[in-house]
C-alpha cells in the first residue's frame, strides 16, 4: 500500500508543478509581500529592539521564512480541503469510501506532495530574494537546516490534520465556507504569520504558543533561528509531533463517524 | 428467494437486510421530531457465481442503499450480508479488493489525470501484479476502444468515453463481483451498445458476477436473465424477465386490419382498445396464446393483415409499481 500513497504524493507534487505561470506569479507576490512586511518590521524593531527576543536580523529572517512557508503550510488556503469538501457535498465521496485505501492517508499523501512542491517552487526563491536584499540570520551548520526541514515536514502534517478536520465538517454543514474562514483567520493569526507569537505578552502569548498553529510557522522559524537547538529543538519537534498525533487521531475518529452519514447526502 | 443455505456457488447473499435512517425535522422553533425512514425493509436474495442480475425499481426505492451496503460503505440496521463469504461492514477493505463498482453518475477516475495515469494509480491501489495488469489493460483497451483516449485527461472525455474508462478501471483488478449503478445513463445508442457487449463478454469470459441497476430496460433485456424489482425497500419481484410480464398482468396487443371499417369487435378474452378506420387494436393477456383469438377473428371477420405487439417492459413495471401502490393505500 505504501507504493500507492507514494504514487499519490508524487502526483500531488506534479499536479502543482504543471502550473508554471501561477508559480512564477506566486513567487513574485511572496517576494513583494516579504519586502513590505520587512520594512514594517524594520520600523517596529527600530522602535523596540529585541522585541519578542529577536534581533532585527532574526526578525527579518522570520518574515522570509513566513513567506517561504505560506503556501507550504497552506496558511491562506489553497490545499486539498476545498476539493474534499466538494466531494463530500456532491456525494462523490462515496466512491472514495469503498476503495481499498484509507481516506485520511490518501489525502495526507496528496497534500504532502503539494507541500513539497510549494516548499521548492514557492519557498526557495522568495527566501533567496530576502537574503539578497537584507542581512538575514541564516544558520551555517547543516544540522540546523536538517532540523528545520524536519520541523517543516511535521508542521505540514499538523497543517493537514487541522484542514482535514475542517473539511470533514462538510458532512454536517451544507455550506462549509464559514468554518473554512474561521479556520483560515485562526491559522493566519495563531501560526505567527502576522507577528511572531513570541511578541504577544502574558496569557495570550502562552496560549498562542501552545496551540497547534504554532507548529506551522513559529516552531520551524525558531528551529531555523537556532532559538530551539539541542534538547530544546527536540522539545519543539516533540510539540509538533504531539499535535500531529492528536489531530490525526481526531480526524480518524471524525472520519469514522462521518462515513455513516454518507448516504444522507447524495442518495 | 430467502434461500440462506448458500453453498459454494453463491456469491452474493442477503438475509432479511434492513436499513433504517433516522431523520430529524424541525417542528417549531426548537422542537424537532424524529422519524424513521426505512430505505431497505427486509430484503433477502442470493446470487450464484457468474450470474448477471438486473436490480430495478423507481427512484428512491432503495437500490443505491442496497449497493452501498453490499460494498460495505453502509452498515445494515438488521439482517446479514455476505459477499463471497465476507461480511462487508467488518472487512470492507478486504472486500474492496474483490469487487468492482461503477457509478454511472460519478467517476472513480482522477479528473486532472490522463486515463493511463488513473489506471496506474488503480494498479498501485489494488496492488495488481504487473503482468496481470498489462493483460487486463490490453483487453479493456481493445474491447472498449480506449486506445486513442489513454493520454487524454479525464475532464476532456465525453460522457460515453469517460464511462468506458470507468468500466475498465473497475475491472483491472479482476473483481469477482461487479456492481454497476446505472452504467448507461446519459449515453448515446452507440456507446450503450458498446458497453453492453463488453459487459456480456466480461461475464462470459471471466465468469464475473454482475449486479446491475438501471432505468434502461434494454440493458436488462440484453444482459440479464434474472430480474429483481425493488419498491419502497422491498423486493416485489425476483425471477426471469418473462415471468415479470405475468406478474405485471401485462397485455399483448393484436393489431388487426379488416377489409372495411367495422364497429369495435367483441371477443372473449380480448378487448378493443383503439380503432382507426379499418384498423383495430385488441388487447389480450400476455400469458394467453394469440392463436385462438386469431382463429376466431378469421372465422367471423374479413381479415387483411394482423400483427402482434409485445408489451414494453416499461409499462409492465409501471403497472407493477401501480399495483403495489394500490395495495398499500387499500390496506
Amino acid at each position: 500500500m505504501g507504493a500507492f500513497y507514494a504514487a499519490v504524493a508524487v502526483r500531488g507534487f506534479r499536479r502543482y508543478a504543471t502550473y508554471r505561470m501561477a508559480t512564477a506569479a506566486g513567487v513574485f507576490t511572496n517576494s513583494v509581500f516579504g519586502l513590505i512586511v520587512s520594512y514594517s518590521y524594520i520600523a517596529l524593531w527600530d522602535q523596540r529592539p529585541h522585541l519578542g527576543g529577536y534581533t532585527q536580523a532574526q526578525a527579518l529572517t522570520y518574515v522570509w521564512v513566513g513567506q517561504a512557508l505560506l503556501m507550504t503550510m497552506a496558511l491562506m488556503g489553497g490545499g486539498f480541503e476545498d476539493e474534499l469538501m466538494e466531494r463530500i457535498r456532491s456525494g462523490d465521496i462515496a466512491v472514495d469510501l469503498y476503495r481499498p485505501a484509507d481516506l485520511q492517508a490518501w489525502w495526507l499523501s496528496a497534500d504532502l506532495g503539494r507541500s513539497a512542491f510549494h516548499l521548492l517552487g514557492r519557498g526557495v526563491l522568495p527566501m533567496v530574494c530576502g537574503a539578497l536584499v537584507f542581512d538575514l540570520a541564516l544558520p551555517s551548520d547543516a544540522v540546523t537546516w536538517l532540523l528545520f526541514l524536519v520541523a517543516v515536514a511535521l508542521g505540514a502534517v499538523v497543517s493537514f490534520a487541522v484542514r482535514f478536520l475542517v473539511a470533514l465538517s462538510a458532512f454536517w454543514l451544507l455550506d462549509g465556507s464559514g468554518v473554512t474562514q474561521v479556520a483560515w483567520l485562526a491559522g493566519l493569526f495563531f501560526s505567527g504569520m502576522l507577528l511572531p507569537l513570541t511578541v504577544f505578552p502574558g496569557w495570550l502569548g502562552v496560549v498562542a504558543r501552545a496551540l497547534p498553529w504554532a507548529a506551522m510557522l513559529q516552531v520551524p522559524a525558531d528551529v531555523l533561528l537556532g532559538r530551539d537547538s539541542g534538547p530544546s529543538a527536540a522539545g519543539a519537534l516533540a510539540f509538533q509531533a504531539g499535535w500531529a498525533v492528536v489531530l490525526l487521531g481526531a480526524g480518524r475518529l471524525l472520519q469514522t463517524v462521518a462515513a455513516r452519514r454518507v448516504v444522507v447526502q447524495g442518495g | 428467494m430467502g434461500d440462506a443455505t448458500g453453498g459454494a456457488g453463491t456469491v452474493i447473499e442477503l438475509d432479511g437486510v434492513e436499513k433504517v435512517f433516522e431523520v430529524r425535522r424541525r417542528a417549531g422553533a426548537l422542537r424537532r421530531t424524529r422519524h424513521e425512514v426505512r430505505a431497505v425493509d427486509g430484503i433477502s436474495f442470493s446470487v450464484p457465481r457468474g450470474e448477471v442480475v438486473g436490480y430495478i425499481g423507481p427512484n428512491g426505492a432503495g437500490k443505491s442503499t442496497t449497493i452501498k451496503m453490499l460494498t460495505g460503505i453502509l452498515n445494515p440496521s438488521a439482517g446479514r450480508i455476505r459477499i463471497d463469504g465476507i461480511d462487508p461492514t467488518r472487512e470492507r477493505t478486504r472486500l474492496a479488493r474483490r469487487i468492482g463498482v461503477v457509478f454511472g453518475q460519478r467517476t472513480t477516475l482522477w479528473w486532472d489525470l490522463p486515463l493511463r495515469d488513473s489506471y496506474h494509480l488503480v494498479r498501485r491501489m489494488y496492488r495488481i501484479e504487473p503482468a496481470r495488469y498489462a493483460r487486463n489493460l490490453e483487453a479493456c483497451v481493445e474491447l472498449l476502444d480506449l486506445g486513442p483516449l489513454l493520454d487524454v485527461p479525464v475532464r476532456q472525455l465525453s460522457l460515453g468515453q469517460r464511462m468506458r474508462g470507468d468500466i475498465a478501471a473497475a475491472l483491472l483488478h479482476d473483481p469477482e463481483v461487479l456492481y454497476l449503478d446505472e452504467p448507461t445513463i446519459g449515453l448515446d445508442v452507440v456507446s450503450k451498445t458498446k458497453v453492453r457487449s463488453f459487459l456480456r463478454e466480461v461475464n462470459a469470459e471471466r465468469g464475473t458476477t454482475v449486479l446491475l441497476t438501471t432505468h434502461d430496460l434494454t440493458d436488462i433485456e440484453t444482459l440479464c436473465r434474472r430480474v429483481m424489482v425493488i419498491d419502497h425497500g422491498r423486493l416485489v419481484y425476483d425471477g426471469d424477465l418473462a415471468g415479470l410480464h405475468a406478474v405485471g398482468e401485462s397485455e399483448r396487443t393484436l393489431v388487426v386490419d379488416f377489409a372495411r371499417e367495422l364497429p369495435p369487435v367483441e371477443l372473449p378474452g380480448a378487448r378493443c382498445v383503439r380503432s382507426e378506420g379499418p384498423r383495430q387494436w385488441l388487447a389480450f393477456p400476455a400469458s394467453a396464446s394469440a392463436a385462438p383469438l386469431v382463429a376466431a377473428l378469421a372465422d367471423r371477420f374479413p381479415l387483411v393483415d394482423l400483427s402482434v405487439r409485445e408489451p414494453a417492459i416499461e409499462d409492465v413495471i409501471a403497472r407493477m409499481y401501480g399495483a403495489a401502490e394500490d395495495r398499500r393505500s387499500g390496506a
